[in-house]
């Protein structure tokens, strides 16, 4: 069973800072790493593998430094990996990724499964993987918690709001998984090593034969207007004292918020 | 001089941080309160390939030198220190089949335990031969084909779990230590049985076990290195040891000194936080400066190693400043942490009983003081 793992690499997000200018995230002095729950849709294209062998390969569109992100898929495991890196792929939304990521799925040819993560913790969008679904013209399983591949069909158990749902489909398929299906493995020393000298094929879009229409800004019918960061939470306030004290301070304080008593 | 790693230890580094990160540390408390030995843990190692840091791909290690081994060991030991613990026993009995072994004896026995699917441990301490490894009474008589081993070893780390063992026994009492022999014993060898697990002041996960060894026929091309030339497998052990040992003790003073400072951070005293004192400060900066020092002088023992010149002295002088810097700086760090630094709450109690360990185990700080001596003495002496 071949497997495609659709991967992005995203700034570590847990001290967002946007610059005020260009509504842009600053990358600066910011660690890049593997978009979370790709970790996980890697590790389950690898246990499927490991089950009903076949091939596993990892891509991702992004800059020259994406690469990166792609050799750590590498050192988990993963047996190929291809970046497709082209300036004019720039600027692209979801429809113009899932649009990119689909031409390249069509050009590795043989696929039984694609996997991605639920979403990325930068975009929060959730598209690109139902996206390319639809692109591709095959079946899609979003929120899959659990996956289980017999006679080329494929069970997924769905984690949804208040449920579990159990679908089947058949292959080739687009899932997208949660973080909780798996515990991503440590890569192994030997891997790590591997995957530092591996060779990462790279195309860019002419390799693809892709319609610059539908790629990069071109391609993109959303536009980021704006950026920012939620705001920060101040620290309470802490009131000491006798009940009465405390009680006459807190009544002061509601006031002076200007607060009507209902 | 350089003092960056290249790119391979780099990656290996960064992604033994990550696994020590979200693996080893969240559960250290849990690992050392089990008082059991600590199988996942070690079946990680495996997995991940540690446990052949400086073997020879062809050997089923990873081809690395001994300055990744100890980063490494640095790593696992800041982490977890039982953890560190069983890496550095377990190198003693990698290291000399490594460098003494036949090649038979390297395919049967370094090949599992540089893959980690066996665990190793070294026997060299006696109830009355310790920092004397002369005074060794455990007996390797010949008998044919074999050699027949008589006697007691105590105190062996991983003892018990193991399943390979280099056990050194004297095979020429008259000859003292120049009538010591290495051999390589497996578990579940007739006549090779465990005693008692020492109850220790820390590390109650590692095991420390007595080996009872009674008319134990170990087959001749057992025996690792010459006849009669045990001591020097032994010391040339040992002096990787010590390189191991200084390792671990800089894991558990940087360990110690993590914790340190963000309580510093929150404590708050006379209405500001105990950071912004001056006392407070300057025994974190003494603790840095100690842990930084320790280890550039660990890094340069292993150095040396890798570059075949000669480290005895180095791995002598790491070992003891390093153990030596452990006590120090973890007992500075219970000081900071007051009250809450000697209750169980907090995990600097803990390393300060464990600091303990490195200023006995491999050559006691006295023994590495009689070594460094000896060297300066010669070296100097113009």
């Amino acid at each position: 069973m071949n497997a495609v793992v659709c991967i992005k690499q995203v700034p570590e997000t847990t001290d967002v800072r946007v610059d005020p200018k260009t509504n842009a995230l600053i990358r600066e002095g910011v660690k890049s790493i593997v978009n979370p729950v790709d970790e996980n849709a890697i590790e389950a294209a690898l246990r499927l593998r490991d089950q009903h062998g076949g091939k596993v390969t990892v891509i991702t569109m992004g800059p020259p430094q994406a690469e990166e992100a792609l050799r750590q898929a590498l050192a988990m495991g993963a047996d190929e990996a291809i970046l497709l890196s082209d300036p004019a792929s720039r600027g692209s939304d979801t429809l113009a990724t899932s649009y990119a990521l689909a031409l390249m799925v069509r050009k590795i040819g043989d696929v039984d499964l694609v996997l991605c993560g639920k979403q990325a913790i930068d975009g929060d969008t959730g598209q690109v993987g139902p996206g390319l679904a639809e692109r591709l013209g095959i079946p899609q399983v979003t929120f899959a918690i659990g996956l289980e591949v017999t006679d080329g069909k494929l069970r997924a158990r769905r984690v949804l709001d208040d449920f579990f749902e159990v679908v089947e489909v058949k292959l080739p398929a687009v899932v997208t998984v949660v973080k909780q299906i798996n515990d991503p493995r440590h890569p192994s020393m030997r891997n790590v090593l591997k995957a530092k000298r591996a060779e990462i094929t790279k195309w860019t879009l002419a390799d693809l034969n892709a319609d610059p229409k539908q790629a990069g800004f071109d391609g993109s019918p959303t536009q980021v207007i704006k950026v920012w960061p939620p705001a920060k939470r101040g620290g309470g306030k802490r009131l000491e004292g006798s009940a009465d004290e405390v009680v006459d301070e807190l009544a002061q304080a509601i006031k002076d918020m200007n607060i009507a008593a209902g | 001089m350089d003092f960056t790693f290249n790119e391979d230890q780099q990656a290996i580094l960064d992604a033994v941080k990550e696994f020590c990160d979200e693996e080893l540390a969240p559960k250290a408390k849990e690992t050392d309160e089990a008082a059991a030995w600590p199988a996942e843990n070690v079946r990680k190692m495996a997995e991940l390939d540690l446990m052949g840091i400086p073997v020879p791909e062809e050997y089923g290690g990873l081809g690395m030198d001994f300055l990744t081994w100890s980063a490494v060991g640095e790593e696992l030991s800041r982490a977890c220190t039982t953890t560190g613990a069983v890496y550095g026993a377990h190198s003693l009995a990698l290291v000399p089949i490594m460098q003494f072994g036949t090649e038979d004896q390297k395919r049967k026995y370094l090949v599992p335990l540089a893959k980690g699917e066996h665990i190793g441990a070294f026997g060299l301490t006696e109830p009355n031969a310790g920092s004397d490894a002369g005074a060794v009474a455990t007996r390797a008589v010949k008998d044919g084909d074999h050699y027949l081993l008589n006697g007691t070893k105590i105190f062996i780390s991983n003892g018990g779990e193991a399943q390979t063992y280099v056990i050194v026994a004297s095979t020429d009492p008259s000859r003292g230590a120049r009538g010591l022999t290495a051999f390589i014993v497996e578990k579940g060898l007739p006549g090779f049985e465990f005693g008692k697990d020492e109850k220790k002041m820390a590390f109650p996960s590692l095991p420390n076990r007595e080996l009872i060894f009674t008319d134990c026929r170990v087959p001749k091309e057992n025996m690792l290195g010459r006849e009669n030339a045990g001591f020097l497998v032994a010391m040339r052990t040992l002096a990787v040891g010590r390189i191991g040992m200084a390792t671990g003790a800089v894991g558990v003073a940087r360990a110690a000194l993590e914790a340190a400072v963000p309580y510093t951070h929150q404590r708050e005293q006379f209405g500001k936080p105990i950071s912004t004192f001056q006392a407070i400060q300057f025994m974190l900066a003494d603790m840095a400066t100690e842990v930084d020092c320790a280890r550039l002088l660990t890094w340069r023992a292993a150095w040396l190693k890798d570059r075949n010149k000669p480290f005895e002295k180095e791995a002598a002088m790491a070992k003891l400043y390093a153990s030596e810097v452990a006590m120090r700086v973890t007992t500075k760090a219970v000081q900071i942490l007051g009250g809450y630094g000697y209750t169980k709450e907090f995990p600097v109690e803990r390393y300060m009983r464990e600091a303990k360990l490195f200023e006995i185990v491999e050559g006691t700080s006295e023994i590495q003081r009689m070594v460094i001596a000896n060297h300066v003495l010669r070296e100097l002496n113009r």
